[in-house]
């Protein structure tokens, strides 16, 4: 992957403004309600951001100044229909007030909608104890999660519907009403808490919504609240110098039964950091704290050593935490430990020529191991020097901006082997998957140029991602489906169990549904009592794939060094089979695809 | 709305315009699905091979039903798994059809060995005499079902809108009839299959034959509105509750000659929570009839009940209602002008209870019968009671037959007096030897699946009796009723796979850890219990009880069973008062 350019910093002069300039400012901002002056600050930090005084630009809250109709909302949530029916009254009513006013059940409402939302009335039931309706789940849990939106322009009333037999009467309907509070909106009128009779609530509660909605009056002093117009801020963040990004979710998706554990991370990022699918977001890890305890005191040290390398000092707990490896052993630490551990066990395996073997117990090791094996003495300083820099670990990007906003998502496969003396983990992937909710994760983006959706949207593409290497073509699909693209997307996934190891199974399913994925082959090794993988499906559907190489279709491998070279081969085969080649014939051809940039690899 | 039941056709809610059905309303989307299913083949092929998701479409999820299994969930991980982006964890569960649950050792392996490679490690012995194996995964459910079928048991019909499993008095202790009743059950259960060769097509690779899908003599193109049950009870045991049967038939037995039956219809346990209009009721009874007219009375009433059911709202489709709504004496008419002559009047009949004889007991023709208590009817190996492998080393080596009991326990029969100390020896082996131990009660008691996997669950039901019985146990220890025969029943959802509305005592799931109380059934399965406390928690349940039951010790009149107890002294109103009187 290449490295990133860094874009320069902006830098904000302190105002400088004179009398008359002043005076102006005071006049345009006098009277002004604080969304206004909001926007205005947004406007002139996005003029700011151009360096152009471009004064033409028409302010985006205009856009709803003059006629348009109040836009309303009516969302329902519902498991038995009654909260359904209701929500369809209310829709029918305020249509007939002539309000632009759109219906949709909570599991369809987009949620990166909530934040533009003006008028907003929700029909809800709970369930049992308290429960949400299904179809209400994600809505009610987006919602009273860190990441719900400010709704300070939001105007909302909620109709509760549920059973006073049960103890946590009309829970979720309180909850939403007190939420939609809590975050800035305000209440048109008061909740309506429906019982079995559901009428004897509902009617009045409807009524009034109607009444409310024929006296809102389109307003064209509410500018929206987004500060439309702002460039955004490049961002500063670097390998050297990452930035410190809130991580929002840490969710565990394969399922209790699997081995792997495989965390979808959703990880806040600033307006400037502005990845494409395909790029890797850099991480800078620290190795974990019980690991580092383990070496410093199979060294007898106590950790506070000050140790010096270059220009840096720092104690040697410090430098164990953040800056050296532990868990990747070289060779160069092991020639010097040998020295000092003067076992002839551990010479002989140096001296032994055979790189393979010698590769093979490095890759079966690490630090610690190699100190319990083979005790040999240790001064800090020396142990720092002799130990490589901690290197930032690179994940593929798994979302697209154009869905999550300012977020980064990854698929981050936890490493978790058996050692010689105990449990491996993966530093960067440990550390990840150990990091709490809200924690600051150090992070950069690193581009990967070499790894792009085709720039014509009408190509199809055909990806191939076993495993965690699915994870970009997460991002691709959402790409195109945010961008419309016209082009098909095809994808390969791979596992070895269905049931426990399906990533994101839910989102392939309901792309399918929705025409943004158009075919899914899928692979689960341990299904069936031979084993299959992605390129024996890539086989079977040669023809297919074939014909859409040929119509120019864009090819994407994504995932681990030995699938990927499985893959070539059977790519070789199936071009030699239905593309009429032979093997040097074949060999140009995805060479060629190759050299385009039509047969892209991320292997690793 | 605070119900979390689903019904049986979540997804099929909105009715479609009826034709040809006058005065009915709107079409069951249900019955649209029946009769566009192409003889219920539907698309499930294209379903099973679908492997981006372990379920069926919603279609073909229903018709699997008539092939004898259920789409089902874990619900114990289905936010979990929502959570982690993964659908819920569906597997199937597959039922027998058994008329009378009568199984061979060598079935008796074959499912176990299925339900070990398979399924989920048990079998379960359902309250319709049926085995069900739970946790089967889409890609191994035609495996399953051709091996079952192997073993000459199938699964045609186990559930769905058609006849189910035809269930027998378990016993065969007491006379040669019973061996004829059990023919008679055989024959009508064979009688009312359905005719399409979809089952053996998609489950046995039978080849189609062009044009064999339309005809279905006896249920035509929609098969009936809803399940339709039979049970054959042989008195003056009731173990298969007659009266909660769409379609009862009562011995009558005159110096060991099978005489023929009275016939009842109308029965059905399942209700709706919060839907006055749906309530469990008894059979009626309609009459006399010769053993010769088994077939002929039975087809009568099922397709009386095919051609006046209600096919507009499944909740009022049972054949219960039919006859409400008709009117007995119109509905008896009909079914006597189907079966061409009319019924004779119903003679006179005794029951004792509705339980199972545990422990040995010796047969007319000195055949030894050993009744085990199984505890929800789940064979599995848990600890020192290895129910799956005791009854795998049994069937290995025993020569007679088993037999699955309406009360979910298991009648290892026909067993020569000489091979009884072996079998007893094997109990012992596997820790089954004690099965009777503590309070009468809990040798009664009956619960249904419930969570994790039925779907319609609302409580627990199996998973939590033994820890209420060992609640209720300790409270009748401490007013000295240790030793009462007392009918227990939990289901998890008022539908009443456990016929909850005939326990004496009886839990009917209402939400996680809340249950309806209902009281005052009667101890030979011939009176409804009623609602005596609404939607209570476990400590409400256990109150209500020690209060009940210092009373019932302090003033219970000679032997009168708890049930009666409650009704004589008013504690609940008499149930309303159902037809069930015998005699002309």
């Amino acid at each position: 992957m290449s490295a990133q350019p860094i874009l320069p910093p902006i830098v904000i002069p302190v105002p400088s403004l004179n009398e008359e300039r002043s005076a102006l400012l005071a006049r345009l901002t006098d009277g002004l309600d604080a969304a206004a002056l909001y926007w205005i600050s947004g406007y002139a930090a996005g003029l700011a951001a151009r360096g152009a005084p471009a004064l033409a630009v028409v302010p985006a809250g205009d856009r709803d100044v003059d006629v348009a109709p109040t836009r309303v909302t009516v969302l329902y949530g519902s498991q038995t229909g009654n909260a359904k029916r209701e929500a369809e009254r209310l829709h029918e009513a305020l249509r007939g007030e002539g309000a632009e006013v759109r219906l949709l059940r909570a599991d369809a409402y987009p949620l990166r909608e909530l934040a533009d939302e003006r008028v907003l009335f929700v029909v809800i039931s709970t369930q049992g104890e308290g429960e949400p309706p299904d179809d209400a789940r994600a809505f009610v849990e987006f919602l009273s999660g860190r990441r719900a939106p400010k709704l300070e322009q939001l105007r909302f009333a909620v109709l509760g519907l549920g059973d006073s037999s049960y103890p946590q009467f009309n829970a979720i309907g309180r909850l939403l009403d007190a939420r939609f509070e809590a975050l800035g909106g305000r209440r048109l009128f008061a909740r309506g808490e429906a019982d079995v009779d559901v009428a004897t609530v509902a009617a009045p509660w409807l009524a009034q919504a109607r009444e409310q909605v024929r006296v809102l009056k389109p307003s064209s002093s509410v500018a929206t609240g987004s500060a439309i117009g702002i460039a955004p801020v490049a961002t500063t963040w670097s390998k050297e110098q990452p930035g410190s990004a809130e991580l929002l979710v840490n969710q565990r998706i394969t399922a209790r039964e699997s081995t792997q554990d495989v965390r979808h991370l959703e990880i806040a990022v600033d307006a400037g950091f502005d990845y494409e699918p395909g790029d890797a977001l850099g991480i800078r890890p620290r190795n974990a704290g019980a690991v580092v305890e383990r070496v410093i005191t199979r060294l007898g040290l106590s950790g506070h050593e000050s140790v010096r390398i270059g220009d840096e000092i720092r104690s040697l707990h410090d430098w164990l935490s953040g800056h050296r490896e532990l868990t990747r052993l070289h060779r160069g630490f092991v020639q010097q430990h040998a020295q000092r551990a003067k076992v002839s066990a551990l010479d002989a395996l140096l001296a032994a020529g055979d790189a393979a073997a010698f590769n093979a117990w490095l890759g079966a090791r690490q630090v610690d191991d190699v100190l319990q094996e083979f005790p040999g003495e240790w001064s800090a300083g020396e142990f720092v020097a002799a130990l490589r820099p901690l290197a930032p670990r690179l994940y593929s990007i798994a979302s697209s901006r154009k869905a999550v906003g300012d977020e980064a998502h990854l698929a981050v496969a936890v490493l978790d082997a058996q050692g010689p003396f105990g449990a491996h983990r993966g530093v960067a992937s440990g550390f990840l998957a150990d990091a709490e909710v809200g924690a600051s994760l150090p992070v950069y983006l690193e581009r990967n140029e070499r790894f792009r959706l085709p720039a014509d949207a009408s190509r199809d593409v055909i990806m191939i991602g076993p495993g965690t290497g699915v994870a970009p073509f997460r991002g691709f699909v959402q790409e195109r489906s945010a961008l419309g693209a016209r082009g098909r997307n095809w994808l390969f996934f791979g596992a070895r169990h269905a049931r426990s190891q399906f990533l994101y199974q839910l989102e392939w399913q309901a792309a399918l549904k929705a025409g943004q994925l158009h075919r899914l082959e899928l692979a689960f090794s341990r299904d069936q009592a031979e084993r299959v993988y992605v390129q024996q499906r890539l086989r079977e559907q040669g023809r297919d794939v074939v014909a859409w190489l040929e119509g120019g279709a864009h090819l994407y491998v994504c995932g681990a060094i030995a699938m990927g070279k499985s893959v070539h081969a059977a790519l070789r085969e199936i071009v030699i089979t239905h593309g009429g080649r032979d093997e040097d014939g074949a060999d140009d051809y995805l060479g060629e695809l190759q050299r385009s940039g039509r047969y892209a690899r991320d292997v690793y | 709305m605070n119900a979390t039941g689903n019904h049986d056709a979540p997804n099929f809610s909105s009715p479609s315009r009826s034709e040809g059905e006058a005065g009915r309303g709107l079409l069951s989307p249900v019955e649209t699905l029946k009769r566009e299913s192409r003889g219920l083949r539907g698309t499930l092929r294209e379903s099973l091979e679908d492997a981006i998701t372990g379920s069926l479409r919603e279609s073909d999820a229903q018709l699997l039903k008539f092939h004898g299994s259920y789409q089902q969930d874990d619900r114990d991980v289905r936010e979990e798994r929502r959570l982690q982006k993964l659908e819920p964890a569906y597997s199937f569960m597959i039922r027998t059809r058994l008329p009378g649950g009568v199984a061979t050792p060598a079935q008796w392996l074959a499912l176990d060995a299925l339900a070990t490679r398979y399924g989920n490690d048990t079998l379960r012995l359902t309250t319709r005499q049926a085995f069900q194996i739970h946790g089967i995964l889409k890609h191994d459910l035609k495996p399953t079902i051709a091996a079952i079928n192997q073993t000459l048991i199938d699964t045609i019909a186990a559930c769905g809108d058609v006849n189910r499993n035809v269930m027998v008095s378990a016993n065969p202790v007491e006379s040669r009839a019973h061996a004829k009743v059990q023919a008679h059950a055989v024959a009508l259960s064979e009688h009312l299959l359905p005719h399409t060769r979809a089952y053996h097509e998609i489950w046995l690779d039978e080849q189609q034959v062009v044009g064999a899908e339309a005809s279905e003599p006896i249920y035509g193109p929609t098969y009936l509105p809803r399940k339709f049950k039979v049970g054959f009870a042989i008195p003056p045991v009731n173990d298969v509750d007659v009266f909660s049967q769409d379609l009862g038939l009562i011995a009558i037995i005159e110096g060991g000659e099978l005489l023929g039956y009275n016939l009842l219809a109308g029965g059905g346990m399942g209700t709706t929570h919060g839907d006055a209009r749906t309530y469990p009721r008894l059979a009626d009874v309609l009459g006399f009839i010769r053993a010769d007219q088994v077939i002929t009375a039975a087809t009568a009433v099922l397709t009386t009940q095919r051609d006046h059911g209600n096919r507009s709202d499944r909740k009022l489709s049972r054949l219960k209602y039919t006859i409400d709504r008709l009117g007995l004496d119109a509905f008896k008419r009909e079914v006597e002008a189907r079966l061409g002559e009319p019924l004779q009047p119903a003679r006179e009949v005794h029951f004792d209870h509705n339980g199972d004889r545990f422990g040995w007991v010796e047969g007319f023709d000195g055949r030894w019968h050993h009744t085990l208590r199984i505890e929800s009817g789940r064979l599995r190996d848990t600890g020192t009671v290895r129910g799956l492998s005791g009854l795998r080393a049994i069937a290995a080596e025993h020569r007679g037959d088993f037999r699955l009991t309406p009360n979910q326990n298991l009648v290892i029969a026909n067993v020569d007096a000489a091979d009884r100390a072996r079998i007893d020896a094997l109990l012992a082996d596997h820790g089954l030897d004690d099965q009777l131990r503590g309070a009468t009660f809990r040798r009664f008691a009956l619960a249904c699946v419930a969570l994790p996997t039925c779907t319609l669950a609302m409580a627990e039901a199996e998973r939590y009796l033994p820890d209420i019985l060992d609640r209720i146990e300790s409270v009748l220890i401490q007013h000295g009723l240790r030793d009462e025969p007392l009918l227990f029943r939990i289901s998890g959802c008022p539908n009443g796979c456990s016929r909850p509305y005939l326990g004496e005592i009886a839990l009917v799931g209402k939400a996680p850890g809340r249950y309806n109380l209902m009281l005052g059934a009667d101890f030979e399965g011939r009176r409804l219990n009623r609602l005596y406390r609404e939607n209570i928690d476990e400590a409400a349940i256990l109150a209500e009880l020690d209060m009940l039951f210092a009373r019932f010790a302090a003033e219970r009149a000679g032997g009168e069973h708890f049930g009666d107890f409650v009704v004589r002294t008013g504690i609940v109103r008499a149930p309303v008062a159902i037809a069930v009187e015998l005699g002309a």
